[in-house]
């Protein structure tokens, strides 16, 4: 097992985040990509509100993200983590600067996004099959397609990848029927079904109990070895981060700035096992301390800047 | 097994006591020796309603006619209001405020503005109806609506779906407990509506029928017109409840739970 820890950026003290420059090391850039990064930000802040009420949830960020890459987020609770998510999913627009996915300005990505929360937001009146069908009903070019196939081959998609997951035999089960483990494979499938670029999560493992959520760290890493979707994880959870990503960008207290930016070079596919051996806890401990000092004040401080 | 017997027991229970009430009402009514221009005993209901059986039946059916009709305007009003409060930030502003005071007028007072405007008859009773009822279902249909859960809306809106695709599939059937809930409230409030517009301001109706009837002093004969009303709320909350239960059976899965 090749065990390497590289820091691709020092830790910026200057209030300005970290530049990482596309530069992909050790030839893991399988996909050729083009002189844009897949996603850019590019000096994007998020103000909130107005006047005297006004709340900087992000300051000063740029960053890129390479095309099939899995980028980890951590960070103290409100950081602004989940709004770096939602600024990528078109979900939010940043107050200054800007967002690039796909070589283009948000708004107008054709790009196909897929996203998952902690809460799984299965539609309770229909059941697993059709819940995980929902966005080739929506999606485009699936959608035109939809009343036609939905009986055939959309239905043996869904299947194919419910039994990826653990789920085969699940499909005509309602939500209620499922464990908390279970509704959220299958929230993971739906995320998934209709072959997203992008696939955004937002802590989605974090109201399972510690064996399902290795469980499905595992699974994770086999739909992300199998499909080589980009990847933007959400996760307070230092050591999902380590296991499933390979970059992981710390960030720090409200407004959210990313403080530190290392690459995990664990081989894959990686064990539970090896969260266990001393790079890996060496990894997390550092991550750790800086999320600790983060948390300590530096945040309150530079809330008082612009 | 042990279920099924459990369930009969317990409606069997719930059946005696109403017959109870019933007969308590009966034997209280005889022992002190209440004369029926006060409070007619049951029995004597039953008999002026199976005596009066041919003259109370076009008016039960007119009574249920301007009921229905003025139930099925209200919905469609209702739903069409309800989406468009739930889905829309100015829609909820603007047409909340409105409903709120236009419900808390008394219908008595505007069923006088409807027989100027359309005579004394069917359609001043089938608009009370209707107004009476639409209030229920718009707040529940916007209270369904605009309560999807956040992070759903965000799933959909990352897969680019548009308002109506989120309206249609997700908005809507996720409203549904609450519309049915409130049919139910709307289908009783309906025959409020229209009686009391037949007690005002019409010739037919059950609500005309009691008028009259009181005014000879055949009281039974105004319990009997009670009798109807109930009898026909009643049937029409157990149908909207049958539909609720085939329709929205996932919103009540607790008999249905495997676990």
């Amino acid at each position: 097992m090749s065990l390497a820890l590289a820091k691709v950026a020092p830790p910026p003290d200057d209030g300005i985040t970290a530049q990482e420059t596309g530069s992909t090391e050790t030839g893991s850039a399988a996909r050729v990509s083009a002189a844009r990064p897949f996603i850019e930000f590019e000096k994007v802040t998020v103000r909130f509100g107005k006047g005297d009420k006004q709340v900087q949830a992000l300051s000063e960020t740029s960053l890129s993200i390479q095309e099939g890459d899995f980028v980890a987020l951590v960070g103290p609770s409100g950081c602004g983590k989940s709004t770096l998510l939602k600024l990528v999913g078109d979900l939010l627009k940043p107050s200054t600067g800007h967002v690039f996915v796909g070589g283009r300005e948000l708004g107008a990505t054709p790009i196909r996004i897929g996203m998952a929360y902690q809460n799984p937001t299965l539609l309770p009146w229909m059941n697993i099959r059709d819940n995980v069908m929902l966005p080739l009903k929506i999606v485009p070019p699936f959608r035109s397609e939809f009343s036609a196939k939905r009986k055939t081959e959309f239905r043996d998609r869904v299947e194919a990848l419910l039994a990826q997951v653990g789920l085969a035999g699940f499909g005509e089960k309602f939500p209620w029927q499922l464990s908390g483990g279970m509704m959220q494979r299958a929230n993971l499938c739906r995320a998934l079904i209709h072959e997203p670029d992008l696939l955004l999560l937002d802590e989605p493992f974090g109201a399972l109990d510690q064996f399902t959520r290795e469980e499905l760290w595992q699974i994770m890493q086999d739909l992300w070895m199998t499909k080589k979707t980009t990847v933007l994880l959400v996760t307070h959870d230092l050591r999902e981060a380590g296991f499933l990503a390979n970059r992981i960008c710390v960030m720090s207290a409200r407004p959210g700035r990313i403080l530190d930016d290392s690459s995990v070079a664990f081989a894959r596919p990686r064990s539970i096992d090896m969260t266990y051996e001393a790079d890996f806890v060496a990894l997390n401990q550092r991550l750790r301390s800086l999320i600790v000092e983060a948390r300590g004040g530096t945040g309150i401080v530079q809330a008082g800047g612009h | 097994m042990d279920g099924l017997s459990d369930l009969i027991r317990r409606k069997s229970a719930s059946i005696a006591l109403i017959i109870g009430v019933f007969v308590f009402w009966e034997v209280a009514c005889l022992i002190g020796g209440i004369s029926d221009i006060v409070l007619p005993r049951p029995t004597q209901i039953i008999a002026s309603l199976i005596q009066y059986w041919p003259a109370i039946r076009p008016h039960a059916a007119q009574t249920l006619f301007t009921t229905l009709a003025g139930f099925g305007i209200g919905v469609l009003i209702g739903v069409a209001f309800g989406v468009a409060i739930g889905s829309s930030r100015l829609a909820y502003d603007t047409a909340y405020p409105l409903l709120v005071g236009i419900s808390s007028i008394p219908k008595v007072a505007v069923v006088p503005i409807f027989v100027l405007w359309f005579g004394a008859g069917t359609v001043p009773a089938i608009l009370t109806a209707a107004i009476i009822c639409i209030f229920p279902i718009v707040v529940n249909v916007a209270t369904g609506i605009a309560t999807v859960e956040p992070e759903l809306e965000d799933v959909m809106k990352t897969l680019k779906a548009s308002k109506w695709d989120i309206l249609w599939n997700v908005s809507l059937p996720r409203a549904m407990p609450y519309f049915f809930a409130s049919l139910k409230v709307a289908v009783t409030l309906a025959f409020v509506g229209s009686v009391v517009a037949e007690t005002v301001a019409s010739n037919r109706g059950i609500g005309n029928m009691m008028m009259v009837a009181s005014s000879t002093f055949n009281v039974p004969l105004v319990f009997a017109g009670l009798f109807i009303l109930a009898g026909l709320g009643v049937g029409l909350y157990a149908i909207f409840s049958l539909a609720e239960n085939r329709i929205t059976g996932w919103a009540h899965r607790k008999d249905l739970a495997v676990t």
